[in-house]
């Protein structure tokens, strides 16, 4: 997989690493610690005693509940893919990416609203899904590129901000752009065929069938970027890169190339990831991609970033906190519309994970080879 | 008592102990030479020293506290300060800046003083920048006058290490642990060097630690010399000793058994 | 001979470009602002303007540093002219295909009136024509430019910018002078400069620069290269100082608004520069400190604050705000104590997103009023003058110049100090930096807490000028355009931040608040972020880059002029001795 690369260029010598003795950061990061313990164990409990007491959400709720954050955690882990595979390579947190996965749905959606139009939605869903598949990776991918090209590649080695800052102005650009073409609008997908609507028998656990599609469609995804990334020679050639540009460079890979098939992949995934997008939530507009983007960025990390299977893990469980943790743990603490506070979840999750493991769960522990 | 005495340091990165369990010891006043092949924990035994690197056992005994498991600027300001092989100056900032950031552990104005421009704050920086400029003269006329304002990236090598020994001579150290001070010079200018870190010991009462690969420099300067291999120690003594021991000659030249 | 495939090429860049602009409605809405009356409108200007220097650049050729570009005229602007024609054509064909298919649904930009826009309201087939043969003329005058000598392309740049620039201050002009009669002289009716006006400012122009030729350069290069305690340097400060004073007693109340909402963003923006341009800490939630000035001012003053309501006067409530900033200023900073560059921003981000859930959501709607916000919040309490307010502008503007004179003045003296020196340090090498002595801890802690209370105070004084505060003044459009600012100006240069604040913030407007021209407001973020995209690529140090920082980004150039170069390496080695 693609990590090993986070660990060889980290210059800095391993704050992580370092283990003095109890200073108070330490001390408050471990009252951090405490407190985020107490706090899920209390509000789990509380959660608990409600649902003992007949009130809350029923078992059938918790089961949607559940269901449908998974199959939002499978789409973050599409988009985070793209993070990943873009940090593995060059080092730097592609902030537009986020973006990329806009322009997918938004696009996505006018191909949509036509096969509405001429009846083909409804008489043909599959091959109308399968078109708007199509045009959504298509745009996802050239856009991730356009952006390669124009943006990142003129600052290939300059430090890691640096980019970092474009990205962020990328990120901005293209939102407004897309603000400029298609209005500042919420558009609506149209409803998703009826068979999809339909809840399917699952080893006798019924599931939404859209919720289903989409777990599927994420599950197809990964094996095929999994068999890309490590049968193809593109694949190999793309870890290479991961590894060491220059030692790459010079093993005759075309590094350039390389780097534009990463960001192409990533890109085609954040398309597969905006349909699954327009299945679950059916709602567009120039700003959709923001929240989602630092979510897949937080999955990515959850994951531990370059790792693939680790981005899915990572969405995944991602979509469970922020799924049911306002109501598994915040309702229990007595805090009112806990559904506002989802992306405080979110965000949350992301400090947490930054601050007490940044290597993730499925990454490496950076630098800890180094020797002088 | 010796100034720096340490007992027993290990230090493991993986399953390669650098280090394994190294007893040194280093009296006031004196020059140590720490030799040994490459790869043999030189390097690693300066950056625990520092607190760049936490030990996984031993005791760093310096003026009678056990240092190991302090921040490394906690250590600097004990009075242990050290260059790196690879001379990591700030290349941005002026010649006599990089000197004058090595008295920040030695004043102490802070934001208030700053914005009010006491008559303490005025007076401390004056300090600061009279200091930085008698370090620096302590290599003659090489880092002064107009040097004083150039950004350190334009320097030569050489004078790049002189300035990273005088950045740690700032911090007012008791002990200075130099990473091979001499690497990249040419003759003239390793002698010129040997002979500034005997200045140090006689003229500024410093107590040095030299890692060092240069014979020569290893035999005009070192008042003991030390020989690690592996991540142990296998010789100590003076320079003669030191030089004639069978088991130090087979870490620089491999076992003729071996070799055979 | 002219480069076809270049040609090409760069005309259909040139040709999406302007399609691109025509697309989002852009020269549609420009066009209401009359620059040159009645030849240009600022839409053209902008349509016309890409379309100009895709051409300079497609006859420039490739930029080599060594030898200047050798360009025939006629090469040059048959280059132009053909870049032109292909821009023209496919704008052309773009905006047919648009008249054929309604796609208003799906674009909701791309009407009739964005043809017309395009084709000077002469529309199908008349106006394509017309598009054509301005569009050749544009590219042939663009494609000849790089041919013209040094001189005339620096005449043609003075007037076209001066010129520009005074049509521009069109609402600044006729805000300060009384006399409409005086103003019309200058100003066609209907907007935008009279054709005559243009052509004295042109002469004055020409004439001056030839007169005054190199002085101002030699001026600033003085400038900069005079010790910071010199006279001339505290000259410029005591007139830049003074003009503070006079220029809100000239402004009406509109443009002493603008003034307070760009000293505001200076605040912050200086602010931001200490953490970001000083010590080196990527901060992108800095909107966060933001909100802790004007929520904690909200609830101190505000009669009206649900829960907490004290009812301090504006200068009691201060200190508590400072209290408050610099402990959320340690709660931001230190979990990320550890952290990489890139993982800060990120985590910073965060902290501020939360920042703004939680002051809107219904578990805090009890003390900061959720989505209803907090409503009136006094003024500050001035003696002599009474209470001033946001209806009061031209007094409240003294108020921020006066926290902004003293925020440059804490950067300033700290930039030169002990902490600037360990700020520096921790910037170039943190683990260097730590091993000399300096506590890293207490000094991205001191950044942070700086940095936050700057930010407070911004806010404090943003809640008494508005008179209330809603969550939606706080959400990370702020925190990106503080450092567009920042970044525009130069990393760690107070000019920089003072002079990217006026001309981001004056011309197109803040976060949340119109700039000078109208126009801008649905365009600005775009412009944002195509600026940062831009700088980074461009010119990463800013405009009035800190001399420290040019000197970080191009270090590799010059590190490379002293040593792989074998002449520097022979002078230093002749300085050596």
């Amino acid at each position: 997989m693609l990590p090993r690369q986070v660990v060889s260029n980290t210059t800095e010598t391993t704050a992580s690493a370092r283990r003095f003795r109890f200073n108070w950061v330490d001390s408050f990061l471990w009252f951090i610690r405490v407190a985020a313990i107490i706090t899920i164990v209390v509000g789990l409990t509380g959660t608990i005693q409600n649902f003992i007491a007949g009130e809350g959400p029923t078992v059938t709720q918790w089961r949607d509940l559940f269901v449908s954050s998974i199959s939002t955690g499978a789409m973050y882990g599409l988009v985070a893919l793209g993070y990943s595979m873009v940090y593995g390579v060059l080092g730097f947190i592609n902030f537009a990416h986020g973006e990329v996965f806009m322009s997918g749905i938004m696009v996505g959606w006018v191909a949509a609203t036509l096969l509405f139009q001429y009846g083909l939605w409804d008489a043909n869903p599959f091959f109308s899904l399968a078109v708007v598949l199509v045009i959504a990776m298509i745009t996802s991918t050239l856009i991730a590129v356009l952006t390669e090209k124009v943006a990142y590649r003129p600052l290939r080695g300059a430090p890691r901000l640096i980019p970092l800052i474009t990205s962020i102005g990328v990120s901005f650009f293209l939102q407004y752009a897309f603000a400029g073409l298609f209005g500042v609008g919420l558009q609506t997908y149209p409803s998703p065929p009826g068979i999809l609507g339909r809840d399917i028998n699952i080893l006798g656990v019924p599931i939404e069938g859209t919720k289903l599609l989409v777990i599927v469609v994420a599950i197809l995804a990964m094996i095929a970027l999994w068999y890309f990334v490590t049968r193809t020679k593109t694949g190999r050639a793309m870890r290479a890169v991961a590894e060491d540009k220059e030692i790459a460079g010079l093993m005759g890979i075309n590094v350039d190339r390389t780097i534009i098939m990463t960001f192409a992949v990533g890109g085609a995934m954040a398309g597969v990831g905006g349909l699954l997008w327009a299945l679950l939530f059916r709602n567009v507009q120039f700003i959709t991609g923001f929240l989602p983007g630092i979510k897949a960025f937080t999955a990515a990390v959850l994951g531990g970033i370059g790792n693939l299977p680790g981005a899915m893990l990572g969405g995944v469980l991602l979509g469970l906190f922020e799924g049911m943790g306002p109501l598994l743990v915040l309702d229990g603490l007595g805090i009112p519309a806990v559904s506002q506070l989802k992306d405080a979840v979110a965000f949350s999750a992301l400090i947490l994970v930054l601050v007490f493991r940044p290597s993730g769960l499925l990454g490496e522990r950076l630098g800890s080879e180094e020797r002088a | 008592m010796p100034l720096l005495e340490i007992r027993g340091l290990t230090k493991a990165f993986g399953g390669v102990k650098a280090l394994a369990g190294v007893d040194f010891h280093i009296d006031e006043g004196t020059i140590v030479s720490v030799i040994g092949p490459n790869g043999a924990g030189k390097t690693s035994f300066f950056n625990v020293i520092s607190g760049l690197f936490q030990p996984d056992a031993g005791e760093i005994i310096f003026d009678g506290d056990n240092l190991a498991h302090h921040e490394p600027n906690e250590i600097t300001r004990r009075g242990i300060a050290r260059t790196f092989q690879n001379v990591r100056l700030f290349p941005n900032l002026t010649v006599l800046e990089n000197v004058m950031v090595g008295q920040h552990c030695r004043t102490k104005e802070g934001m208030w003083g700053t914005i009010l421009q006491t008559k303490k704050q005025r007076a401390e920086e004056a300090m600061i920048e009279e200091k930085a400029k008698e370090v620096l003269s302590f290599f003659g006329t090489r880092l002064t006058g107009y040097r004083f304002d150039q950004p350190a990236f334009v320097l030569s090598y050489a004078n790049r290490r002189r300035l990273e020994i005088a950045r740690a001579m700032a911090t007012e150290p008791k002990l200075l642990l130099l990473d091979e001070p001499t690497a990249g010079m040419n003759p003239r200018e390793t002698a010129e060097l040997t002979e500034l870190i005997g200045k140090l010991r006689d003229d500024r009462d410093l107590t040095v630690v030299v890692i060092e690969h240069d014979m020569k420099v290893v035999r005009n300067v070192s008042d003991r010399v030390v020989v690690l291999d592996h991540g142990v120690k296998i010789a100590e003594g003076d320079y003669d000793e030191v030089s004639t021991n069978e088991e130090v000659i087979e870490a620089y030249l491999g076992r003729p058994a071996e070799a055979g | 001979m002219i480069d076809f495939k270049r040609s090409i090429n760069f005309g259909l860049l040139a040709g999406v470009s302007m399609s691109f602009l025509g697309s989002i409605g852009m020269i549609e809405t420009f066009n209401a602002r009359t620059l040159i009356n009645p030849i240009l409108r600022m839409g053209d200007l902008f349509l016309y303007g890409t379309l100009l220097a895709i051409a300079y650049f497609a006859a420039r050729g490739e930029l080599n540093v060594l030898e200047q570009p050798k360009v025939e005229k006629g090469t040059g602007m048959l280059t132009g002219a053909a870049v032109g024609l292909v821009a023209a054509v496919f704008t052309s064909l773009f905006l047919l295909l648009i008249d054929s298919v309604n796609v208003v649904r799906f674009f909701p930009n791309m009407d009739q009136s964005m043809i017309d826009s395009l084709t000077f309201e002469q529309g199908i087939p008349l106006g394509l024509l017309l598009l054509a043969a301005a569009s050749v003329v544009v590219g042939a005058v663009g494609g000849l430019l790089p041919a013209l000598s040094k001189e005339v392309r620096k005449s043609v740049w003075l007037v076209s910018s001066w010129v520009l620039s005074i049509a521009l201050l069109e609402v600044v002009v006729s805000d300060i002078v009384e006399n409409r009669s005086a103003i019309r002289l200058i100003y066609a009716p209907g907007g935008g400069l009279r054709l005559w006006s243009v052509a004295v400012i042109a002469v004055l122009v020409v004439v001056l620069s030839r007169r005054y030729e190199g002085r101002l350069g030699a001026f600033t290069t003085k400038v900069k290269e005079s010790d910071p305690k010199s006279r001339l340097r505290r000259g410029i400060i005591a007139l830049a100082i003074f003009a503070a004073i006079v220029l809100p007693m000239l402004l009406g109340g509109i443009l002493n608004e603008l003034l307070i909402n760009v000293s505001l963003l200076i605040l912050m923006g200086l602010g931001l520069n200490i953490v970001v341009g000083l010590a080196g800490l990527l901060d992108l939630g800095y909107v966060a400190f933001f909100a802790v000035g004007a929520y904690g001012m909200a609830v101190l003053t505000s009669p009206l604050s649900p829960t907490i309501s004290p009812e301090l006067s504006w200068w009691l409530a201060l200190p508590v705000v400072l209290v408050l900033a610099t402990f959320a200023g340690l709660l931001v900073g230190t979990p990320v104590i550890r952290m990489r560059g890139d993982y800060l921003a990120i985590v910073t981000l965060g902290f501020g997103e939360i920042v703004r859930i939680l002051l809107l959501s219904d578990w805090f709607t009890p003390v900061f009023g959720g989505s209803q916000g907090i409503r009136r919040i006094p003024g500050v309490q001035v003696p002599f003058l009474g209470e001033v307010g946001g209806t009061r502008p031209e007094l409240f503007v003294y108020l921020t110049t006066a926290f902004v004179l003293i925020a440059a003045y804490i950067s300033y003296r700290a930039q030169e100090s002990r902490v600037g020196r360990s700020w520096a340090a921790m910037r170039e090498d943190e683990d260097v930096a730590e091993a000399i002595g300096i506590s890293t801890v207490q000094a991205k802690l001191l950044a942070f807490v700086t940095g936050a209370i700057v930010a407070s105070f911004a806010g404090a004084l943003f809640a008494a000028k508005v008179g209330a505060v809603f969550t939606n003044s706080f959400d990370v459009l702020v925190s990106i355009v503080i450092l567009v600012v920042v970044i525009v100006g130069g990393m760690g240069s107070i000019p920089g931040v003072v002079v990217g604040a006026f001309v981001l913030i004056g011309v197109l407007g803040g976060p949340k608040s119109p700039g000078l021209l109208q126009e801008f407001a649905e365009y600005k973020l775009l412009f944002y972020g195509a600026i940062l995209v831009v700088m980074m690529l461009k010119k990463p140090e800013g405009l009035l880059p800190s001399v420290r920082r040019s000197r970080e980004l191009h270090q590799e150039d010059m590190a490379q002029d002293a040593w792989l170069d074998k002449e520097a390496h022979l002078l230093e080695d002749r300085l050596e001795v």
